[in-house]
């Protein structure tokens, strides 16, 4: 079964619902925890363990071969993305807009584009107990964190079977990033705060997890400051609340230090157990 | 003319309620530009009258035509994203995997397969509570090119300011160091990072500050939520004296923040004590850069 935990809005506490949830839930039965949130992944920073396995991962662009090339320019005309110019006497290719498409390089008539890998980003694979944490990091500088997130859902599924619980610590926002992290989730779990700015970008999200069909669960985090209206919300939308985090400074201080929260305050613990149950509920009736 | 951009690595350090501020603080003399284009909130706090918008297309998607297809398979054969998959004895693309690069398109021997124009969500000019003008828009669900639109609400706020005299362009950025905030960046003259005293802070903090350095910007950092952790804002001293990095200011921890928000205002208008002082001195700080 895979659970994705998303917001629309950043720093609301997906990183804390994802890595406290996880280690809970590994106290009783094996569980991946994955961050997905390539660009700046905090889960690592919370969650500690034996490394089994560091690859690094590339993504295919194309190199220029002048020998054979002859200039004719199909590789500029089919490049939908800018990515390759011919000059009067050389083809240049600009990797950082690159699709990995393999266009130019499939018909270019003299083979003068091949396709080499280019690393993007580095996955790590961390093992304590119970505990699978797999998470990517993409290198600076590069724009497109899709293909790196791709292609770690893709060691997930490689290393662990169907039945295995795994949650997916998906980046912020709902533009592409967020839909590949999310669209293979069988269930997504919104983690909001109880303000104007969490509840406009809730229905941002909850918009965006309406089109690609998915079932979801809200979890309101800071619960106790702001207002009503994400309640109100909720409840108008049939969308459950499945957990309310506590608005304490505690929570704030104990986070920044880069500790897990639940052995501290059983009011964090309680919320998690909700969630626990919530999920397994969810498992019956869709038999995962 | 001066373009500063707001940014953070790591979401919800507080920065649209910092950049909010400084509009407000910076009144007519600013043009504003929200650029989280993703998870725009600015609009929340500046009352905008939404008074002109306009549809912003970017990209394309293929699209096969039933009637015309031969079903070879040659397109899904190329296609390095399998978004088309056979349903029911018919190739189906599916948009929300398609790259939109084109290849499919031109090995079909059919011809039955177009590369459609994609509207990718909304820009809006808007008059603002603050006397001037703000530039905001709103992807679409799932949309790619973010980075593109962003593009566009830095250059309508561009040709703005440049058409009212105006010498600050204020522009909200987007979490992450993805292409939204590579497109930000582009032509900043100054970057103001949003911090906060925490591990996750502090670790995005130094990797969105890797790629400002790739554009040879000067930055200078605000540290929110500064009492926190005490050793935790030493440890960011520490990392902003290395780098050369202008401390502005530090702000503590304060729920009047969110109090303010829940009444659609930002902190500046909300609280007349020593928040309000922190950020005027910020304010003043970076406007005379």
């Amino acid at each position: 079964m895979k659970i994705a935990i998303a917001s629309g809005k950043g720093g609301t506490g997906k990183t804390t619902v994802s890595t406290n949830l996880t280690s809970l839930l590994s106290e009783k039965s094996a569980v991946v925890l994955t961050d997905l949130d390539v660009e700046e992944p905090n889960s690592g920073l919370f969650i500690s363990g034996e490394k089994i396995c560091e690859v690094d991962k590339y993504k295919m662009i194309p190199e220029w071969e002048k020998d054979e090339c002859i200039l004719c320019g199909n590789c500029q005309k089919v490049c939908n993305f800018n990515a390759v110019m011919k000059l009067s006497k050389i083809i240049m290719v600009f990797p950082e807009l690159c699709h990995g498409c393999y266009a130019c390089s499939e018909l270019c008539p003299t083979n003068s584009l091949p396709m080499k890998p280019k690393k993007m980003g580095e996955l790590k694979h961390f093992k304590s107990g119970n505990l699978d944490f797999i998470e990517s990091k993409l290198i600076i500088g590069e724009e497109q964190a899709v293909p790196l997130i791709k292609q770690t859902l893709d060691y997930v599924d490689e290393n662990f079977p169907d039945k295995t619980i795994k949650i997916f610590d998906a980046p912020p926002g709902t533009s592409c990033p967020v839909i590949e992290a999310t669209k293979d989730a069988d269930l997504i779990l919104l983690v909001t705060e109880p303000t104007p700015f969490g509840l406009h970008d809730l229905k941002l999200a909850v918009e965006t997890m309406k089109a690609l069909k998915k079932d979801i669960g809200v979890i309101i985090n800071r619960f106790g400051i702001g207002d009503a209206n994400v309640e109100e919300y909720c409840e108008e939308n049939n969308i459950p609340i499945i957990a309310k985090i506590p608005n304490m400074r505690k929570i704030a201080e104990i986070y920044s230090n880069g500790e897990l929260l639940y052995h501290k305050i059983p009011e964090v613990k309680a919320q998690l157990e909700n969630i626990i149950t919530f999920i397994s509920e969810y498992q019956q009736e869709n038999t995962l | 003319m001066k373009e500063i951009v707001i940014i953070s690595g790591k979401g919800g350090t507080g920065k649209t309620s910092i950049t909010a501020s400084f509009a407000c603080l910076g009144g007519k003399d600013v043009i504003v530009a929200d650029c989280d284009v993703d998870a725009a909130d600015m609009h929340l706090l500046m009352q905008p009258d939404w008074k002109k918008s306009e549809d912003f297309y970017s990209g394309v998607l293929a699209e096969i035509d039933q009637e015309k297809c031969i079903k070879c398979g040659k397109c899904a054969d190329v296609c390095r994203w399998d978004a088309i998959p056979v349903i029911d004895n018919e190739y189906i693309v599916q948009p929300l995997d398609c790259e939109g690069c084109g290849y499919c398109a031109l090995v079909c021997p059919a011809d039955a397969i177009s590369m459609d124009e994609q509207n990718v969500g909304k820009w809006f000019l808007s008059n603002v509570k603050t006397g001037t003008k703000m530039v905001h828009a709103k992807l679409g669900i799932g949309a790619e090119n973010s980075g593109k639109l962003v593009a566009k609400v830095k250059s309508e706020a561009k040709a703005l300011a440049e058409k009212n005299n105006k010498q600050i362009i204020l522009v909200d950025g987007s979490p992450g160091i993805g292409c939204p905030v590579v497109s930000s960046l582009s032509g900043a003259s100054y970057v103001v990072l949003v911090t906060e005293p925490s591990v996750a802070g502090i670790h995005d903090l130094k990797r969105v500050y890797e790629l400002v350095k790739k554009f040879g910007i000067k930055a200078g950092c605000i540290i929110n939520k500064a009492d926190i952790n005490l050793e935790k804002t030493k440890d960011i001293h520490a990392f902003l004296k290395t780098e050369n990095i202008d401390l502005i200011s530090e702000i503590p921890y304060d729920e009047n923040f969110t109090k303010a928000m829940t009444q659609g205002k930002t902190i500046v208008e909300f609280d007349n004590g020593k928040i309000k002082q922190i950020l005027e001195d910020s304010w003043k700080k970076i406007k005379y850069l």
